[in-house]
């Protein structure tokens, strides 16, 4: 092997194929409930891979620990008492689907390597809360690592490309990965801080073409207090701009994130701005779609975008589901779980589908 | 005056967090927070690297220690793998603990994250959920939010939710039991009443 192509080799990642015991995101769960319900149903249906997800486990707390109202040691707890339901279970490979919980996942792995005490202070600590005992995980894995992972099996399933119908052009993506991804743990990530590869990978082969721009790497602006405290939200809605400012040259046809809070913050920022500056960042002026990848998988796939639940999204999807010629039936876009009518969102002066 | 570097030595984060700062500034070149309010992650290391009480002291009474977004991203770029972030989230601790986080504006700021944050953690078993993004709270979400909120059990079960159901699912609700063990961990761990203590400002 050559010298070049061992430096690449540190940008890889060993993704075993299951099985897999799940945790979910409380975010994801709130913003974009659907991406989660079209991202087992990928795993388990399309891919055929042993997902299991237990319904006692709880938020990883991660948010709090964030946010500095839940203390370490609780969070290692609370993090112990899954990996003791993955035990119960009979699984070893913790598949995470948060960006912040699979920082914090190899976060406290990282801390009870190298203080063993940690480690043994939250086995007393779970023990004495709850009498259980737990294992450590053979592998922690981000869901986006196995969307990757099975990229090119996924391609072929799919009824639709990342092209455009009426000229045959590939659709520009440029993709957000969130912080705690590879920020913290550069090895745990496909690609690294650096490189990042678990998005833009996906763009050839689904049909598509992966567009670099300067702010690539730059934080979506979440900063956990700094939304979270209305009096801050300056903050998240300024570092969205400074991304969407630095995607806007490159005129794409959809924003690709890894992390659920990244998804709702590049979506809901844009019709912010609209509202106080004016300023959209696409030509029709309204907006540029913004998608998880299970939600683009899904779509490609040929799943029901109300499934899908794309209805969610402030920035309107379909005129990105126009331009690949994706079928769907408007009029189910704002029915209920039993099929009912439940009235539609009030437009926005802007941003308007 | 209380021993605050003590204090903070004993916080695995903060002995990781800074091993030898050279003061290069890539930190605060690389940090969002630095680009938005006068911040410095860089000075954060110079102040603890003097090793005086007093200057400690000025640190966790101020609203500096509170600017940051916590990206870690600061740990990626640092040529020394010092971690600002991690040096933050133990002066944080140490501020909460003393109290001196009620000196200062973003301080005092504790009290609503612990309320909302914490308190739907120890109630729900989640740190955010549907519920608790109220419209009127949240205008930047938008009207399609608004319109989710007030159907948010049409919305997400009509996407394979579960909205206050038992079993799996989004949104669903935890069992009595799991929540008994989660609320078991928190008493235990301290967590508990570290949320009440932050609550009613203490």
């Amino acid at each position: 092997m050559g010298e070049e192509k061992r430096y690449w080799r540190d940008y890889q990642k060993d993704i075993p194929d299951g099985p897999f015991f799940y945790v979910r995101s409380c975010i994801r769960q709130t913003f974009t409930p659907g991406a989660e319900t079209m991202l087992l149903k990928i795993l388990t249906g399309y891919l055929g891979l042993d997902v299991y997800e237990d319904p006692r486990h709880t938020c990883c707390s991660g948010i709090g620990y964030h946010t500095d109202v839940v203390p370490l040691e609780t969070t290692m707890t609370i993090i112990a008492r899954q990996l003791s339901l993955m035990q119960e279970d009979g699984y070893e490979n913790l598949l995470v689907s948060c960006v912040t919980s699979f920082g914090l996942y190899n976060e406290v792995l990282d801390i009870w390597h190298h203080f063993p005490e940690k480690l043994e202070q939250t086995r007393r600590y779970l023990r004495e809360a709850t009498g259980r005992d737990f294992a450590l995980p053979k592998a922690v894995i981000h869901t986006s690592d196995i969307v990757y992972k099975h990229r090119s099996r996924l391609a072929g399933m799919m009824k639709y490309r990342m092209v455009d119908r009426q000229s045959g052009r590939p659709l520009r993506m440029v993709d957000h990965v969130g912080c705690h991804y590879a920020k913290i743990f550069p090895a745990k990530g496909i690609g690294g801080a650096e490189f990042p590869q678990v998005l833009s990978g996906l763009a050839a082969p689904w049909g598509g073409i992966s567009v670099d721009y300067s702010e690539r790497r730059h934080c979506c602006g979440f900063g956990f207090r700094q939304y979270l405290l209305k009096d801050n939200r300056s903050y998240s809605v300024s570092h969205s701009k400074v991304k969407l400012e630095s995607m806007a040259p490159h005129h794409p046809d959809l924003i690709l994130t890894n992390c659920p809070g990244c998804c709702m913050f590049l979506d809901r920022w844009q019709y912010t701005i609209a509202e106080i500056e004016g300023r959209t960042y696409d030509d029709a002026g309204r907006g540029i779609p913004v998608l998880s990848y299970e939600e683009l998988a899904a779509l490609l796939l040929g799943e029901n975008p109300w499934d899908i639940g794309l209805q969610m999204h402030q920035v309107q999807v379909e005129s990105l589901m126009d331009k690949i010629g994706i079928e769907y039936d408007a009029s189910q876009k704002y029915l209920g779980d039993r099929g009912q009518y439940i009235g539609c969102p009030q437009k926005p002066d802007v941003l308007l589908a | 005056m209380t021993d605050y570097l003590k204090l903070l030595d004993s916080d695995l984060r903060f002995r990781e967090g800074l091993n030898a700062c050279m003061n290069c500034g890539i930190c605060t070149a690389i940090c969002p927070a630095a680009a938005i309010f006068d911040y410095d992650p860089r000075k954060i290391c110079l102040i603890m690297q003097k090793r005086d009480n007093a200057l400690t002291e000025q640190l966790l009474a101020s609203d500096t220690i509170w600017f940051c977004g916590q990206c870690l991203g600061c740990r990626t770029r640092c040529p020394r793998n010092n971690t600002v972030g991690y040096i933050i989230q133990s002066l944080r601790r140490v501020s909460l603990e003393t109290g001196l986080y009620l000196r200062s504006d973003q301080g005092r700021k504790q009290i609503d994250l612990a309320r909302n944050i914490g308190g739907n953690l120890m109630k729900k078993g989640y740190c955010v959920d549907m519920d608790l993004v109220v419209p009127e709270m949240h205008p930047e979400q938008g009207p399609v939010w608004e319109w989710v909120y007030e159907n948010r059990q049409a919305v997400c079960n009509r996407c394979g939710g579960n909205y206050h159901g038992s079993g799996p699912g989004a949104q669903r609700t935890i069992d009595p039991q799991s929540m008994s063990e989660l609320q078991a961990i928190l008493r235990t761990t301290g967590g508990e009443a570290f949320i009440n203590k932050l609550s009613k400002g203490e």
